[in-house]
């Protein structure tokens, strides 16, 4: 199938995550912020289909909205909602924030514009058809061992919460 | 104009030939079908459990009630919208939006025949797993527009029922998924399947490798496919918040449910939103499992006379229903009093024979097939639905969770490890 | 709790009370939250009010607060005859009307050191073994439902229809029957009286199985029931439990085994008792009895004696001073009268010891530790009736 619109829905859905990641930041209710936060991760799921990785973007929004977001939202309801509203706000060191943030985008356009080499031109390396299976060879057997150790780990960190939240039944 | 109608000659869906307008008008018959099953739905729900109950149910509103559901519709879109005084109207706004557009956006790919499903995604599976976990988000969207800790709470339990089965819901799913990268055919795996040894995540080629391999995953490996049958038969109970684990639901002492708070129209859109998942989540059912559109036994009677034969079957079951709906009418009470209700009724009746009829036509017979052997199965998981409702107590939610988290993650594992490893000998 | 006491005049509690503690508490924090279960509810059985002290999700403590269907029978009795007195009983325990009756006529029958003629005991019998049955179905269909099962609240009153149809035809009325006199009973039993409750054990003794299928070995209704609401018989014993609650935690002790009234010692039957005092051995214990219900009336129904059906009773009654107190097993456990009589036509003092008053106490034991939900799976397998514990 041809790709039909790229441009649009390439602007389209960038915009989209960039103006929500801005919502998750500015935002003052936390439960706005989380919310945007789900836009920004299902404008990026498009991005990976439009890069024909169809099964990074279902698993992008299996795994981050449909898990990590629902467990953001977890955590701020419980704790005390109207405690929250009235926290003091760490606005104030708005000078040191720009300056970091002009200082990591002039590190972004440096290595963009010095580093063209890196990224493959137009080159889609893999069939769409295939992108289950070619994750899968590639996690499986090219990076296994990187692989098993993240899992380790995801698993040290459930224990280490059940453990913790174990008392409070 | 020509174009339009050359797709009716391809054998591929609708997305995959890029026929746009097919698509829409796929997508506006989807949409009007399932608002009809949850109509019909709501109806049999009501006359089934009653009937269980040893009592009629609705009886009044329309002939045997037929119209009481468009009359529970009519009185809520009628009912006063009240929004929670210090609630979040964004949030307030959008939950019952995000419920129901996960709900019927799962439907683009359920397979109601080889080519009639609006399109075929190759990673068809995962997407319907990823958006029915976004639906989780619109619940606790729901719960914490309520501004009140109750339902916050009971919308908190109900969304971590959802995550949990849904960790069994995958692991039962890719046990299927496994089976269509199978070479063997038969139930244990003995003879050649005429298939290319690829699995596949796209739901069409996931019923064709069912056919490849003549045997419905359900009986595959024989235990082994029917314990993950087993497994998501359950967990998808879980998810859809139905009994026997409706507590978040049920237990209106203490925690209200996360609808509480909703009146009138968005009401509405949660309930209708709770049927659509419910079939959606049977479709995924039907489709790993049990075969899909393909009708019984299609390699063992196989043949053009079995195959003439099995066809006739849909116009046979509304030839039964209007019979059934004839009878009815004939044994109601002789009093003046029902005679707007006995004419309506055989009204209905007749407009069942007259859709029996037009089945009989062979070229619809031949598109009509796939549709119809899909749709059974599907409405006998409803109808297990409701069986369950009417004989089951409730789980307590310590007990729920542990069931999930306890029994059948590790059971899923479990047949996972086992499919893989019989696969592979 | 001497806080809740304070805010018991507001209905709605949890508000005041958490403000009582200070707002800036979390909310989900390790700190107590007092929950109201409220006078109206749809699985208190009645007008019950319950505090609980809860920590999360288990309950520490719990007190009940009751009386709002406190009518003053008691203090009405003082002031109506004996026999004027007989209908204000049917409606303390509404759902068992005939039992109280028995009790409170037999009552005044040992008072005036009579005894009704073995007709009426007959007759008596059978229709409080027939109330037995009635009273057990409802706390079958109202705790079903309470644990989530919807389906067996049909059967259960549906079948119920079948006792209050033969209620009718005896005395003309369903709930409150009013069926006996001081001495004896009014009505002779109709034509046909015979042939109904025969035709009454037939029908339900499949449908006492029917119940069995549905829930006994239900897993899920295992789960929700075994281990929960445990009371060790000594337990029982301390806080004056009685009825099919004291029997399912093992002590063999019935009334109409060990102090015979009406026409009892007439016929064999046996105690169902269970051994854990859960919830799940109180449900065995109650449809057992059901069964043996039903072997009592098919052996008083088919040996009814001849004879009068009232007793020698003079018009005025006036028993002679002294006191009683007699006891009956009732449905829901021992139903006892204590009648002073003062020499008058009207009783100086009447006190009914209701059963379900002195069970409900055993409630904050039962559910010591447990999770929110089982409060109510508790409340119901007390069987409990508010007409009964505020009279």
């Amino acid at each position: 199938m041809t790709p039909v619109a790229t441009p649009y829905f390439f602007y389209g859905l960038s915009a989209i995550a960039v103006l929500s990641a801005i919502g998750v930041i500015t935002r003052r209710n936390p439960v706005h912020s989380a919310i945007s936060l789900i836009f920004t991760l299902l404008a990026l799921a498009g991005l990976y289909l439009m890069l024909y990785a169809p099964f990074v973007a279902g698993v992008q929004i299996i795994l981050y909205v449909g898990g990590i977001v629902v467990l953001f939202l977890f955590v701020i309801m419980l704790i005390n909602i109207e405690r929250m509203e009235r926290e003091y706000q760490f606005n104030k060191q708005w000078l040191v924030g720009l300056l970091a943030a002009a200082v990591l985008g002039a590190l972004f356009v440096a290595v963009y514009v010095k580093g063209q080499g890196i990224f493959p031109h137009n080159a889609v390396r893999f069939p769409e058809q295939l992108n289950t299976q070619q994750v899968g060879k590639m996690l499986y057997v090219d990076y296994l061992l990187p692989f098993e150790i993240a899992s380790l780990l995801l698993l040290v960190a459930i224990v280490g919460a059940v453990v913790m939240a174990k008392k409070r039944i | 104009m020509q174009e339009f109608l050359n797709y009716l000659n391809s054998n591929v869906t609708p997305g995959q030939a890029g026929a746009y307008v097919w698509v829409v008008i796929y997508i506006l018959i989807i949409f009007a079908a399932v608002s009809l099953a949850v109509i019909a739905m709501n109806w049999l729900e009501r006359k089934i459990l009653a009937h269980m109950q040893v009592r009629l149910g609705p009886m009044r509103v329309g002939p045997h009630g037929l119209l009481q559901p468009i009359a529970d519709a009519v009185k809520l879109l009628i009912k006063e919208d009240i929004i929670p005084e210090g609630s979040d109207k964004l949030v307030f706004w959008m939950a019952p939006l995000v419920v129901v557009m996960t709900a019927f956006t799962t439907y683009i790919v359920i397979p109601f025949g080889p080519t009639h499903a609006v399109t075929d995604m190759n990673i068809g599976i995962l997407f319907m797993l990823g958006v029915a976990s976004l639906g989780t988000l619109g619940i606790i969207m729901a719960g914490w527009a309520s501004n009140s800790h109750y339902p916050l709470l009971g919308s908190l339990r109900s969304s971590a029922q959802m995550v949990s089965y849904e960790v069994a819901m995958g692991m039962a799913v890719v046990s299927a998924v496994l089976m269509t990268s199978l070479t063997g055919a038969g139930v244990y795996g003995i003879g050649s399947a005429t298939g290319d040894g690829i699995g596949t995540l796209s739901m069409i080629e996931i019923v064709r490798a069912q056919m490849n391999q003549q045997v419905w995953f359900a009986f595959k490996f024989f235990p082994l496919g029917l314990a993950a049958f087993g497994i998501f038969a359950i967990a998808m109970v879980a998810e859809t918040n139905r009994a026997p684990f409706d507590l978040p639901e049920a237990e209106s002492e203490l925690t209200a449910g996360f609808h509480t708070e909703y009146s009138g129209f968005r009401w509405s859109l949660f309930f209708l939103a709770e049927y659509a998942a419910m079939i959606a989540v049977s479709s995924i059912a039907v489709t790993l499992w049990l075969g899909g559109w393909l009708r019984p036994f299609p390699h063992w009677l196989s043949g053009d006379a079995w195959d003439t034969a099995f066809s006739f079957f849909p116009a046979l079951t509304f030839f039964v229903l209007a019979g059934m709906t004839l009878r009815t009418t004939l044994r109601m009470p002789k009093h003046p009093y029902f005679k707007i209700q006995k004419t309506g009724l055989a009204v209905f009746g007749l407009a069942l024979g007259a859709i029996g009829l037009v089945l009989l036509v062979p070229q619809v017979r031949d598109r009509v097939e796939d549709i119809y052997w899909f749709t059974v199965k599907v409405a006998a998981f409803m109808y297990l639905y409701i069986w369950y409702r009417g004989t089951f107590p409730r789980y307590r939610f310590d007990q729920l969770m542990k069931l999930g988290w306890k029994f059948m993650i590790p059971a899923g594992i479990g047949v996972l490890i086992a499919t893989a490893l019989v696969g592979v000998l | 709790m001497a806080d809740i006491l304070k805010s018991e005049q507001s209905a709605s509690s949890v508000e005041h009370i958490e403000a009582e503690k200070g707002a800036d508490q979390p909310f989900l924090d390790a700190t107590e939250l007092i929950l109201n279960m409220g006078p109206q509810h749809p699985s208190t059985h009645g007008v019950l009010r319950v505090i609980l002290k809860l920590d999360g999700e288990k309950v520490l403590n719990t007190e009940c607060v009751i009386g709002y269907l406190h009518r003053g029978v008691e203090k009405i009795a003082e002031n109506r005859t004996y026999a004027m007195f007989n209908p204000y009983v049917d409606r303390m325990d509404y759902v068992a009307a005939v039992s109280n009756g028995l009790g409170y006529c037999e009552a005044v029958e040992k008072l005036l050191n009579m005894e009704a003629p073995p007709r009426a005991q007959w007759v008596r019998t059978i229709l409080t073994e027939l109330n037995r049955i009635a009273s057990h179905q409802l706390w079958l269909g109202t705790h079903a439902l309470d644990i989530g099962a919807i389906t067996p609240l049909f059967y259960t009153f549906r079948d119920r229809e079948e006792i209050l149809k033969i209620f009718e035809r005896y005395c003309g009325a369903r709930l409150t029957t009013h069926a006996f006199r001081i001495g004896g009973c009014q009505y002779e039993t109709y034509d046909g009286f015979e042939q109904d409750v025969k035709k009454f054990c037939d029908f339900v003794t499949p449908k006492v199985d029917e119940y069995e299928t549905l829930l006994t070995t239900n897993r899920i209704w295992l789960e929700r029931t075994k281990g929960v609401g445990v009371l060790k018989a000594q337990d029982c014993i301390d806080l004056g439990v009685t009825g099919p609650v004291l029997r399912a935690s093992g002590v063999k002790w019935d009334l109409r085994k060990a102090q015979p009234y009406a026409a009892y010692k007439n016929f064999e039957f046996d105690i169902p008792t269970g051994q854990n005092g859960d919830t799940y051995d109180r449900y065995i214990v109650r449809i057992a009895e059901m069964r043996q219900a039903l072997r009592i009336i098919r052996q008083a129904v088919d040996s009814i004696p001849e004879g009068p059906i009232m007793g020698k009773v003079p018009k005025v009654i006036k028993p002679p001073v002294g006191e009683i107190y007699h006891s009956i097993e009732a449905p829901k456990g021992e139903l006892g009268y204590f009648i002073v009589s003062d020499g008058s036509t009207q009783p100086y003092r009447v006190r009914v010891r209701p059963p379900s008053f002195v069970n409900l106490q055993a409630l904050s034991k039962m559910v010591d530790g447990a999770l929110v939900a089982d409060v109510v799976a508790v409340i119901g397998t007390l069987d409990i009736v508010l007409g009964e514990v505020d009279r």
